[in-house]
């Protein structure tokens, strides 16, 4: 077995006396789809908040391939491929969506330093960010504002930013949060549609969509992770069982 | 205009559109001559103006591009216009040279505050930025053996321009010296925004946590950008000192900082042409009510800000470019 592309060791977080996250173990390797579900509070998006640097563990270390990251920022951890997306839109409201993906890509590149070229003159980078946008369906909208964009095309755009910086790893918090069921299928499939180059880890409510898109799945309840396995396994945990259907009537 | 460019769906030609020479930039700039034939007796208003069109764009460049919100942006204005006046003082008054040193002494006084500024955001940028203002000018104003302080830096004295044009009575010299330097600078502010780095920047002002998310270099841009805008800052404080041959504190006050930032949100920030707008607005109304009763002249401006931040948030040429954008909208 070669070494996992993201594994944490021992990572604790509290905010006073809460608990939010206590001894996370993981380790995903290369291409694998991993689904984090867990109730309401179970620490899932404070996860995802230490592993991109956007919070500092108390305690523990976390590692991109061999790689320690555990003390750099975000945007560090984002230059050597371990992305993020948001719960809630975290967009640029008046760039348009090409000019986004762009901006995204010339961070990538190193070429947002230059101030002495005009945009237009990087056609390998406007190609690029269209071709990603095309993948995602937006391109038809590309030279819209992204305030202007249907929500759900919102929503792409996150996934579409995370892509242009050429990701190692993947992380989506509730990719399809606030889009209508019917609506999610652009979403999904965009999803399913990933480079197998890619590992992806998302947070999801819905337990279809889990079930159809994850390879394995990580449970967490009350800041701890319950129990790792495959979709079978973890449905026939009954411990799972206790916490989503024990817990239902909690809301 | 949404209807417009949804339909032009090629990136490259929708971005060489954007960045193109618009035919009201070109009338813009040829009208910036008018001055020599209508109104030669105000010539040296005129240089005043594009004097403070230049502070205002140097403003513009960190305010409506990457959002950050100076009052004490005359900490450069005025560093400049000292350094211009004490290098002529001390025997030098080639003009070129000079605005050059005054450019960088700027810069540098710029690069070393943008470390601190890179830091913060919202009320605390705002209150570090006036801060570092009010602190200038006492240093100026106890300095006084080297700024002249409340009198005025005396024995200012500027060779001719290139060695053959003499700084005029009438301001002819004067004005086409900032008129030039003004359009040069312009054209490096157009270019700058159309970059990249203009687009970075934008982000910056749009959303700083999403620019962690995608790995940008947030604080390095910040840093370059503020530099960038002291140095032109520190160009347009040169340009009053050499073309009135005197510095007053006034060059390094609180109200030149306010006075500044007034233009450029009646302009409309972030568009570049706001503050050169803004500056021929509010200096013509200066002139213009101060005539009239030179105690008030502010009161007639108070009206019209309000007026502006109400009714047209994106300053005079924001409501002019929603006014153009909905009407080709209904003529198609």
């Amino acid at each position: 077995m070669s070494t996992p592309v993201l594994s944490t060791r021992g990572l604790d977080k509290n905010f006073g006396s809460l608990v939010v996250a206590k001894d996370i173990e993981i380790a995903l390797p290369k291409g694998v789809r991993y689904a984090l579900i867990g109730p309401n509070g179970a620490g899932k998006t404070t996860l995802i908040n230490l592993i991109t640097g956007m919070l500092q563990p108390d305690v523990g270390q976390i590692f991109l391939g061999d790689e320690e990251i555990t003390r750099l920022g975000p945007e560090q951890r984002v230059r050597r491929g371990l992305v993020r997306t948001f719960q809630i839109n975290t967009l640029f409201p008046n760039l348009t969506a090409l000019e986004a993906v762009t901006l995204a890509v010339c961070e990538r590149r190193g070429d947002a330093k230059t101030w002495w070229r005009p945009i237009t003159a990087y056609g390998e980078v406007l190609d690029e960010a269209y071709s990603i946008l095309t993948s995602l369906l937006l391109a038809p909208v590309c030279n819209r504002p992204t305030r202007e964009l249907a929500y759900g095309q919102q929503r792409l755009l996150e996934i579409a930013l995370a892509l242009a910086t050429r990701p190692k790893v993947l992380l989506l918090d509730e990719p399809a949060a606030g889009v209508p069921r019917d609506e999610s299928s652009e979403l999904f499939a965009a999803i399913t549609s990933l480079s197998q180059d890619i590992t992806v880890l998302f947070i999801e409510h819905d337990m279809n969509i889990v079930f159809k898109l994850a390879s394995r799945i990580i449970v967490m309840v009350g800041g701890r992770i319950l129990v790792e396995g495959t979709p079978a396994e973890i449905a026939a945990d009954p411990r799972v069982r206790e916490v989503y259907l024990g817990g239902a009537h909690h809301g | 205009m949404a209807v417009m460019s949804s339909a032009v769906t090629n990136p490259h030609q929708f971005l060489q559109a954007q960045n193109r020479w618009h035919w009201i930039e070109v009338a813009f700039w040829l009208a910036t001559l008018l001055p020599f034939v209508l109104t030669p007796s105000y010539l040296s208003l005129a240089s005043q103006i594009a004097i403070t069109a230049l502070f205002a764009l140097s403003l513009d460049l960190i305010l409506g591009y990457a959002g950050i919100v100076s009052l004490g942006h005359a900490a450069f204005f005025g560093f400049g216009a000292y350094t211009a006046g004490l290098i002529s003082k001390w025997g030098w008054g080639e003009p070129l040279s000079g605005l050059l040193i005054a450019a960088f002494s700027a810069a540098v006084l710029g690069y070393l505050m943008s470390f601190i500024i890179a830091r913060f955001r919202h009320l605390t940028l705002i209150m570090m930025t006036l801060g570092l203002g009010l602190l200038l000018f006492e240093v100026a104003n106890k300095a006084s053996w080297l700024t002249g302080g409340a009198d005025g830096l005396q024995g200012v004295h500027m060779w001719p321009l290139l060695g053959m044009f003499r700084f005029d009575l009438y301001g002819y010299t004067a004005y086409t010296y900032a008129l030039i330097v003004l359009f040069l600078l312009f054209l490096l502010s157009r270019r700058l925004t159309n970059s990249p780095f203009g687009l970075a920047l934008r982000g910056i002002r749009e959303n700083l946590t999403r620019m962690r998310a995608i790995g940008a270099t947030s604080r390095s841009h910040i840093r370059t950008v503020y530099t960038i805008s002291a140095a032109i800052a520190g160009v347009a404080g040169g340009l009053l000192t050499q073309t009135t041959e005197t510095v007053s504190l006034g060059v390094v006050d609180f109200q030149r900082s306010a006075d500044v930032l007034v233009i450029l949100v009646l302009g409309g920030a972030g568009r570049l042409y706001g503050g050169l707008i803004g500056a021929i607005i509010f200096m013509v109304a200066r002139d213009q009510f101060s005539g009239i009763n030179p105690q008030y002249w502010y009161f007639p401006i108070g009206v019209l800000l309000i007026a502006v931040v109400m009714f047209l948030p994106n300053g005079i040429l924001g409501g002019l470019a929603r006014l153009v954008a909905s009407w080709r909208s209904r003529s198609q």
